[in-house]
């Protein structure tokens, strides 16, 4: 079969003709028909070509369609959310907001339930509503969404049956943080103050001291307690239970004593004071050449940015935070640039090769396609996690990981692509049309990728189609087990995103969503995509799988 | 019986040439493994002077050839696939492999067992119910399967079954007790996880092959003899079906063996994968080099299985014939 073009070729020569030609001379042609009149009529219809027809039937293949259209918004999404998002994912992880779920203020002031943030607790006691209430009151942010639920249990106290309820809350993680304590530089102290006379947001709020919290206690038995920044009023106990006046309200615990605020040369205190402040109270707590202050760090959040860029805008993560403090919807957006580019890469080069190598394989035929074969025999017996690592292993440290990468790819990734474009050959090598152009002379090259290669096109591209999303998927999971780190060039990768979002799976489920919902939506629709193609170019294939 | 005498054969040419491809392929991870630098091994341990040993007998600083002679004939002699010297230090590293690969295998028997009924069974509903609102949802659906990857699935069944019903455990047991009702329900999760792919897989095999074999002018022949639909799908169609059906269960049993790292870290299964991982991180060479060859060996005999067995099952195929 496979010889049969040339044996025919051969024999004519030898057997048919008087002499042999090695090329025709071209004397020897004449027209067939100069001088006849031509009877044949004009086609009435517009003529289709191949791609057009294949277009058509694609057209015709609904979910292919909507396949198509998902990946160009998926496309047009990687290239667009690092240029919306506010963020910079090398350079903006906050060390705060870690795994924090998607927010963006103006949505989540409608509180309709979606981008506000929240985080469910479902053991919240008396003690932390209480502490939410005075982040309230203090920082005017109250973090306390919704009480979806409350149990009442009964525990033995001191030998009594005491009631304990628990509640199931809905949090908005954002303002739960509300006040911490920063040690700051005089300068940075001053650049607050500055900060809050610009904009009127209130960043400082007024140092408290243990002993003034924990007033039923002595000094120094105060003092070891563990500090914490959200407790402003005073306290009856070491856990935080609020010492209420008869309305029910806080008791304020600021310090009041000018002379623990640091020296006053460097950081008096000129700027906003909260309600309630009759002036006396301290906004900073003196300590070795810095001061230590209470910030509301969601405001503080505006500071920094304010700082760096001048601008200032409240945490806006569409997507929510990962765990290094990456903003999800931006991060997302890089490592799919990287994935569909770096497979557009990959497919490109493989092409390139297979097509070539393959063309060879099936158009020589006989002992060439032999070792050739063996050769990518013994390439595909290579598992590629174990060529990926290997390559890692030796290059990585030369060329980069990428590049190291990308070799991994290329090494074995072409042989599918040969074995398909040597089928194709050994299909068409043998038809006439070849045989023809042979007979008037066309070299091998020529035959090979003017008169065959067209004619394979339409499988090849199809197989394209396939190649990338497999590309993208080996990727995701090299970059998942962190046997490849690119993290170093791009920042971040899909696999990557996925692997710390399993991590915290527990807390914040919407760090592993995120990007496994755009990883599947962009294999899923590729993959439709790619069954649209190749029912498209290869009709009679339609149905059948592969 | 001729035919038999042709695929015996056959199988055994296929065989050989596996065999050569293998020693090419560990040869060249061989070499290549061999050629990376080798870490520090910690001063005043007492395993360090057995390692040294150990690479002295290896030959480590002979040519490479020689050393792959020694590595062969180790094998052959005494199955001694060298000492872990980084991560199991001073242990043998075939006695280590050896006991992470019952818990990688169990994992994926189930599954495969889990998947065939299911996905054989689906495929027969979609290609009686061709073309009708069964077979396409059937048939969208696999597609869709197919495509997500197996670990989108881990996340799904760790998250909401897991951790949030908590009908399982989240990760699995450890412990070497692989055939208790704990250890059972602990590897669910992971046997799920990987069975919608295999599922999918088999329900398009089976959809694709039994609507080609429900057309043949035979099944119209069943059905005039006077055998009912049920009768001539199972006796006829069903038969035909199997050649096409078996050896890809197959080949997907040995594929499978490999196992899934993904899958396998989620649930911190303690196999075969997480061992992989580890020898890289450590780099631990004796175990990476017998990983290689173990995941090398699986992947080509998937593929030799998966030819053979079409010539056993249907002895009209005479596979590699000439014509």
């Amino acid at each position: 079969m496979m010889e049969t073009g040339k044996s025919e070729y051969s024999s004519q020569n030898t057997n048919g003709a008087n002499q042999v030609y090695e090329h025709i001379p071209a004397e020897k042609f004449a027209f067939a028909q100069m001088d006849t009149e031509i009877r044949d009529t004009k086609l009435q219809t517009k003529s289709r070509g191949y791609f057009a027809d294949a277009m058509i039937r694609f057209k015709k293949n609904k979910s292919s369609v909507v396949a198509a259209w998902i990946i160009g918004l998926l496309v047009v999404f990687a290239v667009l959310a690092p240029v919306i998002s506010p963020y910079n994912i090398k350079k903006d992880k906050d060390v705060v907001y870690r795994n924090f779920a998607p927010y963006i203020e103006s949505v989540a002031k409608l509180n309709i339930g979606i981008f506000d943030g929240a985080q469910t607790y479902s053991s919240a006691n008396d003690l932390n509503l209480q502490k939410y209430r005075g982040i309230a009151q203090e920082t005017g942010m109250d973090p306390l969404l919704e009480i979806t639920g409350t149990e009442v249990t009964y525990v033995m106290e001191r030998g009594q049956m005491v009631a304990k309820n628990f509640y199931k809350v809905k949090v908005n993680s954002y303002y739960r943080i509300g006040v911490v304590n920063q040690n700051v530089s005089y300068d940075t102290f001053n650049k607050i103050q500055q900060f809050q006379d610009e904009t009127g947001i209130q960043v400082l709020y007024p140092v408290v001291e243990q002993k003034d919290i924990y007033v039923k206690m002595s000094e120094s038995e105060a003092k070891s307690v563990a500090v914490d920044a959200n407790i402003w009023y005073q306290c009856s106990d070491v856990k935080g239970t609020p010492i209420l006046d008869k309305d029910g309200n806080f008791k304020p615990a600021y310090c009041t004593d000018i002379k623990k605020a640091g020296p006053q040369d460097q950081v008096a205190y000129h700027s906003l004071r909260i309600a309630g402040d009759d002036g006396s109270y301290v906004y900073s707590l003196a300590k070795s050449g810095s001061v230590s202050v209470r910030v509301c760090y969601y405001n503080y959040y505006q500071f920094q940015q304010w700082l760096a860029d001048g601008e200032y805008n409240p945490p806006m993560y569409i997507f929510g935070t990962n765990e290094l403090g990456q903003d999800l919807f931006c991060a997302i957006g890089i490592g799919a640039r990287f994935s569909l580019l770096f497979a557009l890469l990959v497919s490109a080069i493989n092409l390139t090769i297979g097509a070539v190598y393959g063309a060879i394989q099936g158009y020589y035929g006989g002992a060439v396609d032999m070792i050739l074969d063996r050769i990518a025999d013994v390439l595909s017996g290579v598992p590629f996690i174990v060529v990926a690592t290997l390559f890692q292993l030796h290059l990585a440290q030369k060329v980069g990981p990428v590049v190291s990468f990308l070799f991994a790819f290329v090494l074995t990734g072409w042989i599918g692509m040969a074995a398909l474009t040597r089928k194709q050959f050994y299909r068409f090598k043998g038809q006439e049309h070849i045989l023809a152009a042979r007979t008037l002379g066309a070299s091998d090259r020529r035959l090979m990728f003017k008169h065959i290669f067209p004619n394979a096109l339409g499988t090849i591209i199809t197989s394209c189609a396939m190649v990338i999303p497999s590309v993208i998927s080996s990727e995701t999971n090299l970059t998942y087990l962190g046997i490849v780190n690119l993290s170093s060039f791009t920042g971040t990768s899909i696999g990557v995103l996925m692997e710390q979002g399993q991590r915290a799976m527990t807390t914040a489920p919407h760090a592993m969503f995120f990007p496994a919902i755009f990883f599947s939506l962009l294999m899923i629709s590729f993959n439709l995509f790619g069954n649209g193609l190749r029912d498209a170019f290869n009709p009679t294939m339609r149905g059948a799988e592969g | 019986m001729r035919n038999l005498g042709y695929t015996i054969k056959y199988a055994i040419q296929r065989i050989l040439l596996m065999l050569l491809t293998l020693l090419i392929i560990t040869l060249i991870c061989f070499v290549l493994i061999r050629m990376l630098p080798l870490k520090e091994l910690p001063i005043g341990d007492p395993h360090t002077d057995v390692i040294l040993a150990q690479r002295e007998a290896f030959g480590y600083n002979k040519p490479y050839l020689v050393q792959f002679g020694i590595f062969l004939k180790n094998i052959f002699t005494r199955f001694d696939w060298g000492i872990s010297d980084q991560l199991y230090f001073g242990q043998n590293v075939a006695d280590i492999f050896l006991s992470k690969l019952p818990a990688t295998m169990l994992v994926n028997v189930y599954s495969i067992v889990l998947s065939i009924p299911f996905g054989i069974i689906l495929g027969i509903v979609a290609a009686l119910k061709k073309n009708s609102w069964i077979d396409h949802t059937i048939s969208t659906l696999t597609m869709v399967i197919i495509s997500v990857p197996s670990f989108v699935y881990a996340f799904l069944i760790q998250y909401f079954l897991c951790f949030k019903l908590g009908w399982f455990p989240l990760l699995m047991k450890d412990g070497t007790d692989y055939f208790t009702w704990p250890m059972f329900r602990s590897m669910l999760p992971a046997v799920m996880s990987l069975s919608f792919g295999v599922i999918a897989g088999f329900t398009r095999v089976t959809r694709a092959e039994l609507t080609e074999v429900l057309t043949n002018d035979f099944m119209l022949l069943a059905r005039t003899k006077g055998l009912t639909k049920m009768q001539a799908t199972v006796r006829h169609a069903l038969k035909n079906c199997m050649v096409v059906i078996l050896p890809s269960i197959l080949s997907e049993f040995i594929g499978i063996m490999s196992g899934s790292l993904i899958i396998e870290k989620i649930f911190s299964v303690p196999g075969v994968g997480g061992l992989y991982l580890n020898s890289i991180n450590a780099l631990d060479y004796n175990m990476f080099l017998l990983l290689t060859v173990f995941y090398t060996v699986i992947g080509l005999l998937a593929g030799v299985v998966f030819d053979i067995s079409y010539g056993f099952i249907d002895p009209r195929i005479r596979m590699g014939s000439k014509k």
